[in-house]
């Protein structure tokens, strides 16, 4: 009797023994399937860096060097200077500045007053506002093009604001935010005596702080990342935006580039974007999860 | 409670977006159906006072354009090769993101990392990594002077190595290319989404799976997949979406161009397309062609509903 039970915990413990071994197998694929992919998906970034500090010599090399012999910074500079990038990050640190600005504030009195006020229509309203949202950007664009011209904008820095000021998308996420305040703090300030205003600003603003700063990094790399619209109606040298400027200033698609300058433009432009990426990540996280729009 | 002296406040605070709106999206969709109901129609004639009579003759006129065909053609195999392949990788890594605790935090930050890139600038760094340089212009002697590190790659593994971009490359070669770019922009987003999803997931679903013993695959197809498949969907609409309306990465990879030095426009795609007619004024087409893409979006907008309808598990 005794011998049957010790061979059934034999058998017990060889299962969970082989158990074990399969677990640590799976756990072991699982990582190294994520650390492979992980190198593919910052390999490119990796390229970038590395090709932007090699001499052109280096990087023509047949048998490629994964780490710069020399580390020619000179290449950052030439790249500043042939792609005139200090001009343009200007001019796309103003649009994007401003833009920003004035489209927080239209978001916030819209969102506040399809949140808190109540007027006739206002669930229409806003539901044909969420309908234009499924409507694809070019259809505007064509006609835009033609009203911009019309009004004179074309080649001002007006062109590359005024149009995109209004994002329903940006109204419905504040107004989210804003119907999760509770009413009673309204009314409350209302017989306080205080104004909408004085209620936006020192309850509204501040609770829905998260949300707003999403909208701005979004905002931002919007302007940061935008090409299409710049390049139909801004493309003098005075308003020309980042990215249409670094496309622009390496066109050759013959082969004869001096790439290391390229990358160390390339990087020079995405440099920007990581700073937020490092520092404001959980922000846009919040919000793309919820879009599914870029920029 | 509703009460006049309310009612003209609200829209006071809504004038500044209404106004905005009215000029710059509202009217839009009107002009852009009238355009595209003009025979063809542009600009530059319409402010010379020319008046165009009521028809279809754009859509007929952009169906027929080889040029036009073959810009649905690239957006088409491009949404069919890229939105598949990029949810199947999202989803086996998002899966793996959560099964596992260390490194969990610090690999969902990398795999996060393309989302926040400029896709023309990002663009340039793969058409240098998938280039061949040297002077190549397709003549008897050229000097290749090196191929390009995934050239290099290739060739050290054993292989010779492919023309992917420059002069004289196959189509399938600048198609593989651009599809590879497409996937590595699309995956961040999907992983975001798709491990929202699971860490949602009830653990009780799969706590009662392992007192049943059920094997790992089956958890997976009766347990993860159904439970995730509202979020599923949801990646995938929005993937069709994105992938109608292709078109910076191409610039990104190929510039202005739009295909190899020897072939221009050859991978155009519908927004391209659009641009194209509209720099050259020709504003009754882009419109009529703007409406298709509209079509083609709502259709597999409509299809995809039905579908989750019969599929998705609230």
């Amino acid at each position: 009797m005794s011998g049957k039970v010790t061979m059934q915990e034999k058998d017990m413990q060889q299962v969970s023994a082989q158990q074990r071994i399969v677990k640590f197998a799976v756990k072991c694929m699982v990582y190294l399937f994520l650390i492979i992919m992980a190198v593919v998906v910052l390999f490119p970034f990796y390229w970038m860096i590395i090709s932007s500090l090699k001499s052109l010599t280096e990087y023509r090399l047949s048998v490629p060097t994964f780490w710069p012999q020399k580390i020619m910074l000179s290449n950052y500079l030439e790249a500043f200077t042939t792609a005139s990038l200090g001009r343009l990050f200007l001019n796309t640190m103003y649009v994007g500045v401003v833009s920003t600005l004035l489209s927080l504030v239209i978001t916030i009195l819209s969102a506040f007053a399809f949140a808190r006020l109540e007027f006739k229509g206002r669930e229409t309203l806003f539901a044909c506002l969420l309908a234009t949202m499924m409507i694809p950007g070019e259809l505007f664009t064509i006609t835009n093009y033609s009203t911009v011209t019309q009004l004179g904008w074309m080649n001002t820095y007006t062109v590359l604001i005024v149009p995109f000021l209004v994002s329903v998308f940006y109204i419905f996420l504040l107004r989210q935010n804003f119907m999760q305040i509770p009413n009673e703090l309204y009314l409350a300030a209302k017989v306080d005596g205080s104004g909408d205003l004085k209620y936006l600003c020192k309850v509204m603003i501040p609770l829905s702080l998260p949300t707003l700063i999403s909208i701005t990094i979004l905002k931002m790399m919007g302007a940061w990342n935008s090409y299409i619209w710049p390049r139909l109606v801004a493309n003098d040298e005075a308003h020309r935006m980042i990215t249409n400027g670094l496309r622009n200033a390496f066109t050759e698609t013959t082969g004869d580039v001096n790439y290391p300058v390229q990358m160390a433009a390339v990087a020079l432009v995405s440099a920007p974007l990581f700073l937020v990426f490092v520092f404001l990540r959980k922000y846009i996280m919040a919000g793309v999860s919820r879009s599914g729009i870029k920029g | 409670m509703v009460d006049s002296k309310q009612q003209w406040k609200a829209w006071l605070y809504l004038a500044p977006a209404i106004i905005l709106l009215l000029v710059f999206t509202v009217w839009p969709i009107f002009n852009t159906v009238r355009m595209a109901f003009l025979e063809n129609y542009s600009g530059l004639k319409a402010a010379a006072g020319m008046q165009f009579t009521f028809g279809i003759g754009n859509f007929l006129k952009v169906l027929e354009y080889r040029r036009f065909l073959q810009c649905l053609k690239n957006t088409c195999l491009l949404c069919v090769l890229t939105v598949p392949i990029s949810t199947i990788l999202a989803l086996l890594i998002a899966v793996a993101l959560n099964s596992i605790k260390f490194l969990q935090k610090g690999l969902q930050t990398v795999f996060f990392l393309p989302y926040v890139t400029n896709s023309i600038a990002i663009g340039m760094v793969f058409a240098a990594m998938f280039n061949v340089v040297g002077s190549f212009y397709g003549t008897e002697n050229e000097l290749v002077v090196t191929a390009g590190i995934i050239n290099n790659v290739i060739e050290f593994f054993g292989g010779s190595h492919i023309n992917w971009i420059n002069y004289g490359s196959t189509y399938e070669a600048n198609m593989f290319v651009m599809v590879v770019y497409i996937v590595w922009n699309a995956l961040p987003f999907k992983i975001l989404v798709l491990l929202g999803g699971l860490q949602s997931i009830n653990k009780q679903y799969y706590d009662a799976a392992k007192v049943d013993g059920t094997p790992r695959r089956r958890v997976f197809t009766h347990i993860t997949v159904p439970l995730l498949s509202p979020m599923l969907a949801y990646v995938i609409i929005t993937g069709f979406i994105g992938g109608f309306k292709e078109y910076t990465s191409i610039v990104g990879i190929f510039g202005e161009n739009m295909g190899p030095p020897d072939d221009a426009k050859r991978l155009n795609t519908m927004v391209g397309f659009i641009y194209d007619a509209l720099e050259t004024n020709s504003q009754g087409r882009a419109s009529a062609a703007a409406l298709i893409l509209f079509g083609i979006i709502l259709v597999v907008t409509l299809i995809n509903n039905q579908v989750s309808k019969k599929r998705i598990h609230y």
